[in-house]
């Protein structure tokens, strides 16, 4: 039988199990509440697997050392809160266009600023999206219970290593210190995707081949030499002015997520068949949703509950059609209304889009929830 | 929202109040039958302030993880009683460290008063272990675990050279909280 452990984890304990089950072997970054704990277990179980860890000086140098250990050929991640998300976004952005795969978990506390550090938080949700200059592709995943961070931080590196590209983790305080059972699951158990590699030879090797739409990915220190930059550049991956190059380039690094959605994209949905009035949030709040939606089903409201697990990119398909089947779509969040901008922009006038948002530190409770909802019977 | 089970500890930071919640909640999930979820409040301070660990114990999935009405609260301290002890529903249980709290709240709970801290130092002369006499006595009073559940649960969590001293806080918990009924 195949061994699985039932432990009693915190959720950034089962980041750092799912790190490990994804075959991450590189960390670097710079401590921070309320994220400490990713490093702080990777810290520990790194070396005795062969591992490495980097405390690095501050936030900048962590990513910048974690997209060197990717490109060097190990499976990289990095771990911050909002504070050290704004100062790793040069690098993310970097990576955008470089095409360095790499894992970045956000555990958002309260902003903006130092702003609340023990205190949960949605408000990064934009930045995942839009913190880096320039037109970038973005890959989120918000999980909302430990489990789920276990298994979408191993989602995350695979999607990394598929696309060569920088995905984020996103999830909020509370989960990031909550406890629940979980279970480790057996090698096997969840899917595991490594980058592509070269097969050509060395002298042959271009690490932005055009024939290819993620191209293969050598580790440096491997026989093949090639140049990295975040200049726009050619096939070699040398700095172009060619505008034709630098266009197919930029439009190349967004179709190869764009015509990827529907594999990237992730929802789970609650009571939705026949749902009068929906909720659509993600994380900590979902889970306050979940309560309040069967309790409204109590009381006999035809609610439901659309819960992606990806945030970017959108999940726009299941929105659109959502909103035509709905009176309101309720969009609670821990900000002043940021998924709200896109679940308008999508449903355009098909329904009624509604916020519930809070920035005290505090969850927004089930009852908040219900109250809305009730508004719809 | 009867088929949860909601507990609070409460006390100063340092005072291991976060570290009763994980007990309690692996006691009753990985040592018993249900399901549990543990979550916590604390200031940017590593001691004092105060501090609260919340635990929903539930035969079914857990959604909100904080606590809305309390079966069954803990104060260790003034603070903490005067601060925290509004969520605890009626018919309740609020149990306080009558050594720290000399401000007793009104409610529709029943208030249990027993001084923790002095059993803690007194008997087993280590103040640390009050949290786990605390633990004794929830057991016993709102019999949420069992107390095999409870043991294992404290001695997989403690350092091996204090066992029997966790054992014997343990069963202080136990008997004292029975004089309370």
């Amino acid at each position: 039988m195949a061994d699985r452990k039932k432990k009693f984890l915190q959720g950034n304990e089962a980041c750092v199990e799912g790190a490990l089950y994804a075959g991450c072997m590189f960390f670097a970054g710079y401590p921070i509440t309320p994220s400490t704990e990713v490093a702080e277990g990777l810290s520990v179980r790194l070396p005795k697997i062969g591992g490495k860890f980097i405390q690095m000086e501050d936030e900048i140098a962590g990513i910048a050392a974690a997209l060197g250990g990717s490109l060097a050929g190990l499976k990289s991640m990095t771990a911050t809160s909002g504070p050290g998300f704004s100062l790793k976004q040069e690098c993310l952005g970097y990576a955008c266009l470089a095409e360095i795969p790499l894992v970045i978990v956000n555990v958002m506390r309260g902003g903006p600023s130092t702003g609340y550090p023990t205190g949960p938080s949605q408000s990064d949700i934009m930045q995942a999206k839009w913190g880096t200059h320039g037109d970038h592709p973005a890959i989120s995943v918000t999980p909302s219970y430990v489990q789920e961070i276990l298994s979408e931080t191993v989602r995350a590196f695979n999607l990394a290593e598929r696309f060569r590209t920088p995905v984020v983790v996103l999830y909020d305080e509370i989960l990031g210190h909550m406890r629940e059972p979980i279970t480790i699951p057996a090698p096997g158990d969840l899917e595991v995707i490594d980058r592509m590699r070269p097969e050509c030879k060395s002298e042959d090797y271009l690490p932005y081949d055009e024939k290819y739409e993620v191209a293969p990915l050598a580790p440096f220190g491997a026989g093949y030499r090639f140049h990295v930059t975040g200049l726009n550049h050619k096939q070699d991956g040398f700095p172009t002015n060619d505008s034709k190059q630098i266009g197919a380039n930029n439009l190349r690094i967004m179709s190869k997520i764009e015509n990827h959605k529907e594999e990237i994209w992730k929802n789970d949905e609650l009571l939705l068949d026949d749902a009068e009035v929906a909720v659509f949030t993600i994380g900590s709040t979902a889970r306050s949703a979940r309560f309040a939606v069967l309790e409204a089903r109590k009381a006999g409201i035809k609610a439901g509950l659309l819960r992606p697990l990806t945030i970017w990119p959108f999940p726009e398909k299941a929105v659109r059609e959502l909103a035509k089947r709905v009176k309101a779509i309720i969009v609670p969040e821990l900000n002043l209304g940021q998924m709200i901008l896109e679940v308008e922009r999508v449903s355009g006038a098909a329904c009624e889009v509604v916020g519930i948002n809070r920035v005290d530190g505090e969850p927004i409770t089930p009852m908040q929830i219900l109250d809305v909802i009730k508004k719809y019977k | 929202m009867s088929d949860r089970y909601e507990l609070r500890f409460s006390g100063s930071g340092g005072q291991g109040m976060i570290l009763a919640g994980i007990i309690m909640a692996e006691a009753a999930s990985i040592y018993g039958t249900k399901n549990a979820a543990q979550s916590q409040s604390y200031g940017p301070e590593s001691r004092g302030g105060a501090s609260k660990a919340e635990v929903i114990i539930s035969d079914q999935i857990i959604d909100y993880p904080k606590a809305t009405a309390i079966d069954c609260m803990l104060a260790m301290t003034q603070e903490a009683c005067t601060k925290y002890h509004g969520d605890v529903k009626e018919g309740g249980i609020l149990l306080v460290d009558s050594d720290e709290v000399k401000v007793l709240p009104e409610g529709k709970f029943r208030l249990l008063k027993y001084p923790i801290t002095s059993a803690a130092r007194d008997e087993l002369g280590k103040t640390i272990v009050a949290n786990i006499i605390s633990l004794g006595m929830i057991t016993e009073l709102t019999g949420i675990v069992t107390h095999e559940a409870i043991e294992k649960a404290v001695l997989s969590r403690v350092p091996a050279a204090f066992l029997e001293l966790n054992k014997k806080a343990l069963q202080i918990g136990f008997e004292r909280a029975k004089t309370l009924k």
